[in-house]
């Protein structure tokens, strides 16, 4: 991708991943991520609650770091490490956030729900164990009117507990 | 879905390409870096340009450099700004502006040097195009009237970034780059008390990096007030610099108030005051008072102008008990409604 | 569930729609694609108040992708949620009524080309004078917003009186009086409303939305497009987020099924947050006047409110809303004398209409800060003044509602104990505080929203020999756990597993009718009905089992996916066996069941708001910590106490509570739907002052506090298994509860709704000019109320009948004719 003007009548195209494929994608090039995923590639598990970076519904990870998928050009992704809710789960299995969050009432509604997943697997990624200050923090941009947070804290933190009994059980 | 209006897209690979896409375009290209700010304003039609140049594709604007002082490239985005160890020790009022700004996602995303350039914000402007056509459009876009105050012969929209105050306290310098050339600016220069031309950046130019000179035992800190935790913009901000000797005695300090007019404001006369002097209770209170009257917020942010008016002066009151050693941190606690030391997390 | 011991009922358990959820799977509305469909925009008026002259549209019909645009004369059907109030069209057709009114519509390939069409529709308005408060409403009776109601800008009042009230104030050792306000609010549902029309392959209309009320919307529809009730089916998606939001019918729910039907394709429309806030139907801002007389011990006398509803540009709900203001305050404490008169106005801002509490977190919070300030002048504790007026349980009240089970003294006692309430209210240091304050909310409103002697929720099973029991109820899931419920409840009586259940729920071709989910009905009503078809299938199978078995029918235990004999538990069948057993006997399997409330004890006219099968309670302590020099307000802790009858899901219900906390707390501190005016002399508008996530300020992970929750289990018959509500009552106590915390912290009272560190300052300087110390509106507007009806409360004799009705007698004879 040079510097060739591209029209939004016309289509730009980015190779990139999405929760680990790879992905060829031909879209109106004035296209947000947002709009990318759950317009050209299937994955409506990403939402929408504003598309102004007021909320946090539309979060994904890129190249790990949570970011609003709704302030992305998709064309920006060229090259780049996207996961969504749908890639947190293997093969069936939910992730320890995804099951914490059913099981704890951590979800209700459930449509800010993947943004507040996939930011609540960065922050595990870097901190194992963190404090419910660090969790409040991480989740500082998610909106949730369901909930109140108590619940989805403590399904953090439940997640946090399993996935470090996890690793000890299996030394790399 | 809100969807963005039509623009072609560039991306050029170093600052001089940059630069001379900006110098063939003129005023109608707009800058992209995190897209916190300019693609909203692009959903909402207040920025409608034809050609958007990405600087995302440029590694030299990224990055934390140490030289004398530091270097930050316009381009390092705020959670890198904030997980930087030397921006966190030596300084203090960066650190606690880019920690505040925004949310997690939005600093992942949005850059120091978007925050510098960040529009001037107001409750009649950050509408979509349908809600501003209700009321005729107003100054700063498309109209004729501040509605804010009709009589005004000015846009009275207000500076919303939380790190330039930060950065005029320190007495830090940008670099802008052109096709012409390149030069520097105090941050405190940047700025101009008007809600339409806030920037003294002309359009063909970058805004490339952050300097900042040698903290050198200069105490920094910002304060910022706002409704809730996080998402939301200043009302009213504090950032105090002082260098303090041994015995205390106040060497240097400067004070500066964001949020509170069309551009940062210095509170020279207040800095000033507290200078040769400690500071004492009464000598903050005194500093407090002077610079809190330089604080002339208008209804056009959230809460009502009346009560931000009223407790600059507190807030200021707290930034300089900071400088001065007291803790702070229960003030914090209950103003942030965090106590910052999770940010970068 | 055997021998009463219940398997799953009131164990923690994952939700049976948690998976989905967890996985992103979900669908909601704007996650439905069907092949060949088209996008829709709305034109929204940019106006408060004008008459259309004309429209021209052939720019934006030429526009290239647009395939159809549709203004008011194409779709002029009136309909409205309440029977009462016909008053809304899908597109104006000669008049908008505020900005965000929607004025015509554009259909078009992609959604983008719909938006930029928008621009094209040129519409030429008359502008009319803007009524933008109650108080212009109340003054200004021309230009009428709407041409029905009683007069002028008022669209409805009401007046009770049960019991000579100025007698038991005359005799009162001490009597508050005081003016309150409350801002507007909105329910901010995160999910945006959306909806997908399509004509299936037998040519009837189907609608998918995310709606609370699939059947409310399948009457409109039907009303509007001029079909067959039967040829058209309301899909409701799980809706990410209600609060009442999603309980009205909504204008782009009309037009994309009436464009779907013109361009026989599938049409789909998102809103956009702005226009969000435009369907609105949210809080009504109400200003009060609330009077309460006690004797010197504490115990209450009587009562009076009066009340004034900014309704905005639409009936909506408001009539009930308006009739909920005036409802409840008898429900929490013996109230032995209540007058109420209220009144709701029409405006030209978006209209009001039930959002969680519906009508009563107004009068609530002038309630709960009226017994605060009545505790403080007599010297007692509030908790203590507030136990010794509990209303009893099994009772009327002096509006004839009945009163089932009352778990609040319980409530009260567990949160005074849990926040050492008693041990730090008015004794914590300057600046430092707690407040009390207690609630109580209706599990369903009695009466439908239109008059019908049919069941307000049906439920069919479906049960074969897969072993798979599937459950048809109109309930809509809107993340309150409805689908969990429903599951549960048959899961328990089957003595099988929740997964052997499916639930479809809120299809209008599929499942029987539910009135939806809105007034914390659907535990009770659904459950009930749920129960009812689930032990209907259970006598079937116990019927087939016991003669496998060769044993009594009673001797048939159902658990653990077997049933057997319960003297003998190894004797049985596998599940799946026992359905075969009861296939082979009775045929084909299926069981219904149904719930009507029982009937109201008020027989006045009005009287039909209110009454329910069972009230909830809830009492919260709040911990408040307030800066003097800025009125900065800081929340460190909740304690909540819910009587919720039984938790079928304790996770749930926790999860409700703590979410109630949350949305009061949001109000009571920053929430507002607010609106600006420009100067009159310069421009006409008014319009929503932010309409944007951004500037309505939802509490962040930052801004909520711990909370303690506290289920109290006190099982009312009328409940399934004992259920009581849980989504609505637990946010009532919240607003007083942070006023009365503030005026313990600092000394100053706040009147107003949202309590905001500029009013508290405002009345700390009041106090230190040697004023009261109160910040509030300082009076209660005009309004030339109609004469009470005079209904004696029950232990004054009576009937439940008003004495001075002209229509009494008529309506009376009416009622034998119709039983007869």
């Amino acid at each position: 991708m040079s510097d060739s003007p591209s029209m939004a009548s016309e289509r730009a195209r980015a190779r990139f991943r999405v929760n680990g494929e790879p992905v060829d994608a031909l879209f109106d090039a004035t296209k947000t991520l947002l709009e990318v995923l759950r317009e050209d590639l299937d994955l409506p598990g990403t939402k929408h609650g504003c598309e102004l970076g007021e909320c946090g519904a539309c979060a994904v990870l890129v190249d790990g770091e949570p970011v609003l998928s709704c302030l992305a050009l998709a064309l920006e992704c060229e090259g780049r490490d996207v996961v969504t809710v749908e890639g947190l789960a293997e093969r069936g299995e939910l992730h320890p956030l995804q099951a914490a969050f059913a099981d704890l009432g951590g979800s209700q509604c459930g449509y800010c729900t993947p943004g507040f997943l996939v930011t609540a697997a960065a922050l595990l990624e870097r901190r194992p164990d963190p404090t419910r200050e660090e969790i409040r923090e991480a989740l500082s941009g998610n909106l949730c009117r369901c909930t109140g947070y108590n619940q989805i804290f403590e399904s953090v933190e439940e997640a946090a507990r399993l996935l470090r009994a996890r690793r000890t059980e299996e030394p790399a | 879905m809100i969807r963005l209006p039509r623009f072609s897209y560039r991306a050029p690979r170093s600052a001089s390409e940059a630069a001379a896409i900006l110098a063939g375009e003129g005023p109608d290209a707009a800058l992209l870096a995190g897209g916190t700010d300019l693609l909203p304003n692009m959903k909402r039609r207040q920025q409608t340009p034809r050609t958007v140049v990405a600087l995302r594709g440029i590694s030299a604007l990224r990055g934390v450099r140490n030289g004398s002082g530091l270097t930050i490239g316009a381009c390092s985005t705020l959670t890198e700004v904030v997980r930087d160890g030397r921006v966190r020790r030596e300084f203090a009022g960066l650190w606690q502006a880019a920690a505040q700004v925004a949310t997690p996602h939005l600093r992942n995303m949005g850059t120091i040097g978007g925050n510098l350039c960040l529009d001037t914000r107001c409750t009649y402007y950050d509408q979509s195009l349908e809600w501003r056509r209700a009321i005729a459009f107003c100054m700063k876009k498309d109209g004729t009237t501040c509605w804010v105050a009709p009589g005004s012969p000015r846009c009275l929209a207000v500076s919303s970034t939380d790190t330039a105050p930060a950065l005029i306290a320190l007495g830090a310098k940008v670099r802008l780059e052109s096709a012409g050339g390149d030069r520097l600016l105090d941050v405190a220069d940047l700025y101009r008390n008007d809600g339409v031309r806030y920037l003294a950046r002309r359009p063909d130019e970058i805004l490339t990096e952050v300097r900042l000179d040698p903290a050198d035992g200069i105490r920094s800190t910002y304060w910022k007030l706002r409704r809730r935790g996080s998402f939301d913009f200043p009302v009213l901000s504090v950032a105090a610099a002082a260098r303090l000797a041994a015995d205390g005695t106040v060497e240097s300090a400067r004070i500066v108030l964001g949020a509170v007019a069309s551009r940062p404001l210095v509170a020279a006369d207040a800095a000033h005051a507290l200078r040769g002097g400690t500071l004492t209770d009464g000598a903050i209170r005194v500093a407090s008072a002077a610079a809190a009257k330089l604080a002339k917020p208008m209804d056009n942010t959230d809460f009502t102008l009346h009560w931000r008016k009223r407790v600059a002066g507190e807030i200021v009151a707290l930034a300089l008990r900071e400088i001065r050693g007291d803790d702070v941190r229960p003030d914090r606690l209950r103003l942030a409604r965090h106590g910052l030391d999770s940010a970068g997390i | 569930m055997s021998d009463g011991r219940f398997d799953l009922v009131g164990r923690p358990r994952r939700r049976v729609d948690g998976r989905g959820k967890v996985l992103g799977e979900t669908r909601f509305a704007d996650d439905l694609t069907l092949p060949r469909m088209v996008h829709m925009k709305l034109l929204r008026s940019p106006l408060p108040h004008a008459r259309i002259r004309r429209i021209d549209a052939s720019e934006a019909e030429a526009h290239p992708g647009v395939l159809l645009v549709l203004t008011g004369k194409d779709v002029p059907g009136e309909y409205g949620i309440l029977p009462v109030s016909q008053d809304e069209t899908a597109l104006a057709v000669e008049r908008v009524r505020f900005v965000g009114d929607p004025v015509a519509a554009v259909v078009a390939l992609d959604e983008a080309t719909a938006a930029d069409a928008l621009a094209l529709v040129e519409v030429d308005y008359e502008p009319l004078a803007t009524i933008a408060t109650p108080e212009e409403a109340l003054t200004t009776p021309e230009p009428r917003i709407h041409a029905y109601g009683e007069e002028g800008n008022v669209h409805k009042r009401a007046a009770f009186e049960f019991g000579d009230v100025e007698e038991a104030l005359a005799g009162a050792d001490l009597v508050v009086d005081g003016v309150y306000s409350y801002e507007g609010n909105t329910h901010l549902p995160i999910e945006q409303h959306a909806s997908l029309a399509a004509v299936e392959k037998d040519g009837h209309l189907t609608l998918w939305s995310s709606t609370q009320c699939p059947h409310y919307v399948h009457r409109a529809l039907q009303k509007v497009l001029d079909l067959p009730a039967a040829h058209i089916r309301v899909v409701a998606t799980p809706n990410g987020g209600g609060f009442g939001g999603k309980s009205d019918v909504f204008n782009h729910e009309m037009v994309a099924a009436k464009a779907a039907i013109l361009l026989g394709r599938p049409v789909k429309i998102c809103l956009t947050r702005e226009e969000v806030f435009y369907c609105h139907r949210g809080r009504h801002p109400v200003k009060m006047r609330m009077r309460t007389g006690v004797k010197n011990d504490g115990t209450l006398v009587g009562m009076t409110l009066q009340t004034l509803l900014d309704g905005g540009a639409y009936g909506s709900y408001g009539v009930a809303s308006l009739f909920y203001t005036g409802a409840l305050q008898t429900v929490t404490y013996r109230v032995p004398r209540y007058r109420f008169e209220g009144c709701r106005v029409f405006t030209n801002k978006p209209p009001c209409g039930p959002k969680r509490g519906h009508g009563t977190p107004q009068p609530r919070f002038a309630q709960e800060i009226q017994l605060d300030t009545i505790a403080e002048k007599l010297g007692m504790d509030p908790a203590e003044l507030r136990l010794k007026n509990v209303a009893e349980p099994n009772s009327l009240t002096a509006n004839w509602l009945r009163i089932g089970t009352i778990g609040l003294a319980e409530c009260i006692r567990r949160v005074v104990d849990a926040s050492d309430f008693t041990g730090r209210h008015r004794k914590l240091p300057h600046g430092r505080g707690v407040g009390l304050a207690c609630s109580s909310y209706l599990c369903g409103a009695g009466l439908a929203i239109y008059w019908n002697k049919m069941p307000q929720s049906g439920v069919q099973l479906k049960l074969d020999r897969s072993g798979l029991v599937t459950v048809f109820s109109g309930a809509t899931e809107i993340g309150q756990g409805s689908d969990d419920v429903l599951v549960a409840l048959v899961a328990e009586i089957l003595g099988i597993e929740p997964s052997d259940v499916r639930a479809v729920t809120g299809d209008t071709d599929l499942t029987p009718v539910d009135l939806g989910s809105y007034s914390s009905r659907v535990t009770l009503m659904m459950g009930n009905a749920a129960i009812q078809a689930a032990e209907r299938a259970r006598a079937l199978i116990a019927e087939a089992a016991a003669k496998r078995l060769d044993i009594p029918r009673e001797r048939v235990g159902f658990g653990g996916r077997r049933v057997f004999d319960v003297e003998d538990a190894g004797r049985g069948l596998a599940w799946r066996e026992a359905l075969v057993a009861a296939e082979e006997m009775h045929g084909t399997l299926g069981t219904v069941g149904s719930y009507t409330p029982p009937r109201a004890a008020a027989r006045f006219k009005g009287g039909g708001v209110g009454p329910s099968a069972a009230y909830s309670y809830s009492a919260a302590v709040v911990e408040v910590e307030v800066d003097p020099a800025t009125g900065w307000i800081t929340v460190p802790k909740i304690w909540i106490a819910h009587d919720i009858g039984r938790a079928l899901n304790p996770v749930s219900v926790r999860g409700q509570v703590e979410g109630s906390v949350y949305m009061g707390l949001g109000e009571a501190l920053m929430e507002e739907q607010a609106f600006r005016r420009l100067p009159a002399r310069l421009s006409g508008a008014l319009v929503h002052k932010f309409p944007s996530l951004l500037e309505y300020k939802s509490p962040t992970t930052h801004d909520m506090p711990d909370v303690e929750t506290v289920l109290v289990e006190d099982p009312d018959p009328a409940g399934p298994f004992g259920a009581k509500e849980v989504g609505q009552g637990p946010l009532l106590p919240i607003m007083p509860a942070v006023s009365n915390a503030v005026y313990d912290a600092v000394g100053v009272r706040i009147h107003e709704v949202p309590i905001t560190p500029d009013k508290v300052l405002k009345a700390l300087d009041d106090r230190a000019r040697g004023g009261p110390g109160r910040y509030g509106p300082d009076g209660f507007p005009d309004v030339e109320w109609p004469e009470a009806l005079r209904v004696p409360p029950p232990w004054e004799g009576g009937d439940g009948n008003a004495t001075n009705d002209p229509e009494r007698k008529r309506a009376a004879k009416l009622e034998k004719v119709k039983r007869t």
